[in-house]
């Protein structure tokens, strides 16, 4: 090999390295683009007036996000409710039993869940709760979130738990635990940190999540905690308001964003923080 | 005359349609070490696992033929029932990673949900730490993580939370084999220890190791128990050409 095509080699391999760096640099740029963007139209929406007030009606100026803050924090609360013990169960049963027919047709179908487009789990909600209930309520909102929390809460449970070593579960069962407790004391503590964060990721994805909620939740302008009724939540509000032609409104739908930009923020790093914090070092 | 504590009548596993433990036949006297050897693959092992029922767990896995815990035929009764009484060390040293070592020496008691009283736990965390050589190593440092205990504590460890639950029986499944020299003789002068309170039933790979440290050995080989005699007697006459070419070297 002549020393011109080595160097040429050379020339190549450092293009390819500046490459992938400039390309991982540049993967950041959408996520700082998005913040200061949203930080700089909703900062200075946001007060202590903003987080207590239902909005006001159009025409009169003020007003606050009170009732879709609330709101979000119940709908996902009780979507988590539901979709957490369904979830780390089903996960449970995937890990145990890797080969088994119903395990192969489950995962199938959660893999396929994944996948399903918001807005059809949305419509699918409508016609299982909102029209046999009789109207739009939380409860059907949440329950179309928990449907989008639960392939996110079962895969993650089930790669954690693959992971930790049998020898575990037999130290247990050679000790004489019958399986629920095997389960229920030895190999959910150990993976906790792993299904803990699964749980986070998946209320982080559902918080920002308008189409199931907007034939579901509905929104409503006041302060409501009843989840036979309908309620307003963070995203339906901003794209409510954000379509409507008053400024004000529009205004409202900034300091929202900000906000539910922040919390689901927040959840990514608190996930982070616990997966570290709760390792269990095996 | 000594007594039998643990009996195996015509006992044959199976792996699916895998024969890997053929028509055993032994008798285990009280408060000795038997050690079961032979090359890998031949049973051993399986034939351990299928005292205290820990064979079933694996998929696929059965088992034919009788084993008796004090005349009592534990195929017939609930595998939670054995594991009670007949406690098992792995080979690789598995403490539970979430609990202290306090915690996991009786974890038998409370992650079966068993209340006892403080005092009473106390007690039979020295006791068995004790026991195990390993109580004046940790007494300080009990509620640390029993992961950060050193392999040959570990093992010790586990083999305290075994006796914790004050078993007749202790089946050791290659419990030295991931073990340091040092952490090997410590755990093999346990043996001689145990002994006055349990009958320890250990499967090794090392002749050697079975030679020192046991009263009874049996041979396995391709799932069959070719001899079983006295320790002393296998190794300096055994009566069986398998036996004789296995202690010589002649495979392994």
């Amino acid at each position: 090999m002549t020393p011109s095509n080595i160097k040429y080699r050379i020339g190549k391999s450092r293009g390819f390295q500046v490459l992938t760096i400039t390309l991982a640099f540049a993967c950041v740029i959408p996520l700082l683009a998005i913040l200061g963007f949203i930080i700089e139209a909703g900062i200075t929406k946001i007060n202590w007036h903003f987080l207590v007030n239902v909005p006001k009606p159009v025409g009169e100026t003020g007003g606050g996000i009170a009732n879709a803050l609330l709101g979000t924090l119940i709908i996902i609360l009780v979507a988590a409710l539901i979709a957490i013990p369904i979830g780390i169960l089903c996960g449970v049963y995937l890990s145990e039993n890797k080969k088994s027919r119903l395990a192969y047709w489950s995962r199938l179908c959660v893999d396929i869940l994944q996948g399903v487009p918001s807005i059809v789990v949305g419509i699918v909600a409508y016609f299982w709760l909102v029209k046999p209930l009789g109207g739009f309520s939380a409860l059907s909102g949440s329950v179309a979130l928990a449907i989008m929390m639960l392939p996110i809460v079962i895969r993650s449970t089930e790669e954690t738990l693959k992971l930790l070593p049998d020898t575990l579960k037999e130290a247990a069962f050679a000790l004489g635990m019958p399986f629920h407790r095997v389960i229920l004391k030895v190999i959910i503590p150990c993976g906790i940190s792993g299904i803990l964060s699964g749980v986070m990721l998946s209320i982080a994805r559902v918080a920002g999540e308008t189409a199931p909620l907007l034939f579901t939740a509905f929104g409503n302008p006041y302060l409501s905690a009843n989840l036979t009724k309908p309620m307003q939540s963070l995203p339906l509000l901003i794209f409510n308001y954000a379509t409507s032609p008053y400024n004000d409104w529009h205004d409202l739908a900034w300091g929202a964003s900000l906000i539910l930009l922040v919390f689901v923020l927040m959840l990514n790093i608190f996930t982070k923080l616990i997966t570290r914090k709760w390792k269990v070092q095996l | 005359m000594e007594s039998t504590i643990i009996k195996s009548i015509d006992y044959n596993a199976y792996f699916g349609d895998n024969h890997v433990v053929k028509n055993v036949n032994i008798e285990i006297p009280k408060n000795h070490v038997i050690a079961v050897m032979g090359p890998s693959g031949c049973g051993k092992t399986t034939f351990l696992r299928g005292i205290n029922r820990m064979h079933e767990l694996i998929p696929n896995a059965t088992a034919k033929g009788k084993i008796l815990l004090n005349n009592e035929d534990v195929m017939e009764m609930h595998p939670i029932f054995v594991r009670l009484k007949i406690g098992m060390v792995f080979q690789r040293p598995n403490p539970f990673p979430n609990l202290s070592i306090y915690d996991n020496v009786i974890a038998g008691y409370k992650l079966n949900g068993i209340k006892l009283p403080k005092a009473e736990k106390d007690q039979i965390v020295e006791e068995s730490l004790t026991k195990v050589a390993l109580w004046k190593e940790v007494k300080d440092s009990l509620t640390k993580k029993g992961s950060f205990l050193s392999g040959g504590q570990q093992q010790r460890l586990c083999i305290a939370r075994a006796v914790a639950m004050q078993p007749e029986v202790l089946l050791f499944d290659e419990p030295t084999s991931a073990l340091d020299p040092i952490s090997t003789s410590t755990v093999e002068e346990l043996f001689h220890e145990l002994k006055k309170n349990y009958t320890l039933i250990i499967v090794t790979h090392n002749m050697q190791q079975a030679a020192r440290v046991s009263d009874r050995t049996a041979f396995f080989y391709v799932g069959e128990l070719v001899e079983y005699d006295d320790t002393k007697r296998m190794f300096t006459n055994p009566r069986d050409i398998r036996t004789q070419n296995y202690i010589t070297g002649r495979f392994s």
